[in-house]
């Protein structure tokens, strides 16, 4: 079966009405931009239905004070051709709220995206819906900001003082 | 081949005696964690009950830095990911934002000529240090010393063109910052008639030892559903037998011209990666043979007066170049608003660069998509319900880089 991305947003839009909000093209890459409550039946769909069994990426980005809804989470996919020009990469993309950091979690569709989620919750605060384990992964435990926002400020050394206090003192309370 | 129990049954034990679980904390100041990897290990004598990696010990945030510096200021910071490949994140962010300028056909083709060779020479080094350093942790010293032994011939090569020998950040936005030193093609045809000695010496040392490959045969199996499933990428993919590649899948700086072979080994254990890692260095060089016979002769860097710094000399001469220079230091080149994704074929699987620009001269988002990071969430799968001896092999096998897990 070969595909390009026009039947692949066809398809999603016929199976699931009203859940594209948007499509864009820039450099040759398309976006389609994805009701928030649907991107996990959409992932569901587009894996087992259209053979996207790849996940390449899972990331957010912080639109502070240029645009509302202020987050925006992004899924790349990847579907192998039988032939290498067959591939066929697509990007979705959802907006998350500042009132509502909830999204549905892909985990469950695609294993890979664990680890890609975590991050994304680690650095930006998004919570995933339906996480097997959903801690922080690059950052201490104990840490309680979220850098990759735009409102963090990269001199700002408080976040990591009141994180080596909190660790420094379950290390006493340990020791007691 | 089915995963194999080695949790005994215990029910013939006296009564009033228990067992339990001990936990071992592996890393992260361990030598076979290939940097500052901890992993959590739940053993039931010498059986890994569950593994739990935890990662971030390096993380410097390289996202967040790249969102405060011009697009030139960044490529130094892409050294620091993949540092045993770093002229491979060079030119992959350079490609990423050629990409956002809309540039690439405006680049000499002597520049990406050049950058295929540099690339093909980072994969070898990768994979060297790949082989080497597993065969190191698995005992066998001297296979690792051939390795670093050939190393060290391309950290000259790459000296020579980039003054740098690890942290090379080199190539600039719109081609080569500097014509290609003199003796550059004789230092690769050097390079191309010496390498050929040390593969096979490697080869011989490895592919046929008992101990090596019982040490790495059926060791830390993934099956090729699983590896799609979990995002791998790179001789961690394709040694699970999907060919798959972005060199052949989404080319870049022209690979559809060239004449290799993507290796694909459908054992799904260390050793079928072994063997790709193996075989993807004399691809490599024949990769490198082919564009060194077609280096052509020219401009190395695009005429492209808004992107790319003018000559040294105008600069200390010409008023028009100074100001010129100081606004694309001082402000960087403009980009047009929108966002890609680069992907480019590192040595250790698909590195991505997304970037998000709003128009200014400073990304507004840079992510990376670390090949290593995503290929480390298999290692639980691959080692739960064998032996610990087993893990170094595994992680060795993965191989994983910390600077680029951690960014």
């Amino acid at each position: 079966m070969i595909l390009d991305l026009q039947s692949v947003s066809d398809s999603v839009d016929a199976n699931f009405p009203d859940t594209i909000l948007d499509i864009k093209s820039f450099r040759n890459e398309t976006t389609l931009l994805i009701k928030k409550e649907g991107i996990r039946e959409v992932c569901r769909y587009l894996k087992n239905d259209l053979d996207f069994k790849f996940i390449v990426d899972v990331t957010a980005v912080d639109y502070l004070g240029m645009k509302t809804p202020r987050f925006e989470v992004i899924y790349y996919l990847h579907r192998f051709g039988s032939e290498f020009s067959e591939n066929v990469r697509i990007r979705l993309k959802v907006e998350v709220p500042e009132v509502d950091l909830r999204v549905l979690s892909v985990t469950p569709v695609w294993t890979g995206a664990n680890w890609l989620e975590r991050e994304v919750y680690d650095l930006f605060g998004i919570e995933f819906i339906g996480h097997p384990d959903l801690r922080r992964i690059l950052m201490p435990e104990e840490y309680d900001a979220h850098p990759l926002r735009k409102d963090f400020d990269v001199r700002d050394r408080e976040a990591s003082k009141r994180c080596f206090e909190r660790e420094l003192k379950e290390g006493e309370d340990g020791a007691s | 081949m089915e995963r194999v129990e080695f949790i005994t049954d215990r029910s013939d034990e006296p009564l009033g005696m228990r067992t339990e679980t001990l936990m071992l904390n592996m890393g992260p100041q361990h030598p076979s964690t290939h940097g500052v990897l901890r992993v959590v290990l739940h053993l039931d004598g010498e059986v890994v009950v569950n593994a739990i990696p935890y990662i971030g010990y390096l993380h410097r945030g390289i996202e967040k830095l790249c969102e405060n510096i011009t697009y030139q200021q960044c490529i130094p910071y892409t050294d620091r990911m993949d540092y045993v490949a770093s002229i491979c994140n060079n030119i992959g962010f350079i490609l990423a934002v050629e990409k956002l300028l809309g540039i690439q056909n405006e680049i000499p083709k002597r520049a990406k000529v050049a950058e295929v060779i540099l690339f093909e020479l980072g994969r070898i080094e990768s994979h060297l240090i790949g082989i080497g350093t597993n065969a190191l942790d698995l005992g066998a010293m001297s296979a690792f010393l051939y390795c670093f032994k050939e190393r060290e011939r391309i950290y000259d090569i790459l000296e020579t063109v980039c003054g740098a020998r690890l942290t090379t950040s080199y190539p600039r936005v719109g081609g080569l910052p500097e014509d290609l030193p003199e003796n550059f093609d004789e230092a690769i045809r050097n390079f191309l008639r010496v390498f050929p000695k040390t593969f096979s010496e490697v080869d011989k040392l490895l592919t046929r030892n008992r101990i090596w490959v019982e040490r790495t045969k059926g060791v830390a199996y993934i099956s090729a559903d699983d590896a799609v499933d979990l995002g791998l990428t790179g001789p961690a993919l394709r040694g699970s037998g999907v060919p798959y590649d972005v060199r052949k899948a989404i080319p870049y700086l022209g690979y559809e011209a060239y004449d290799f072979e993507i290796p694909v080994s459908h054992d799904c254990d260390a050793y079928a990666r072994y063997l790709c890692r193996l075989e993807e260095m004399r691809q490599s060089l024949h990769i490198i043979e082919q564009a060194i016979n077609n280096l052509p002769d020219g401009p190395y860097i695009a005429d492209l007066p808004e992107v790319v710094l003018p000559r040294k000399e105008l600069v200390y001469t010409r008023m028009e170049s100074l100001i010129r220079h100081f606004v694309i230091v001082y402000e960087g080149f403009k980009t047009p608003p929108g966002e890609i994704y680069q992907a480019v074929e590192n040595p250790k699987g698909e590195l991505g660069y997304y970037i998000v620009s709003d128009g200014s001269g400073k990304p507004y988002r840079m992510r990376v998509r670390g090949p290593s990071f995503i290929n480390l969430q298999a290692l639980p799968k691959m080692v739960e319900g064998r032996l610990l001896a087993d893990v170094i092999a595994a992680i060795g096998s993965i191989d994983i880089v910390l600077g680029e897990v951690d960014r």
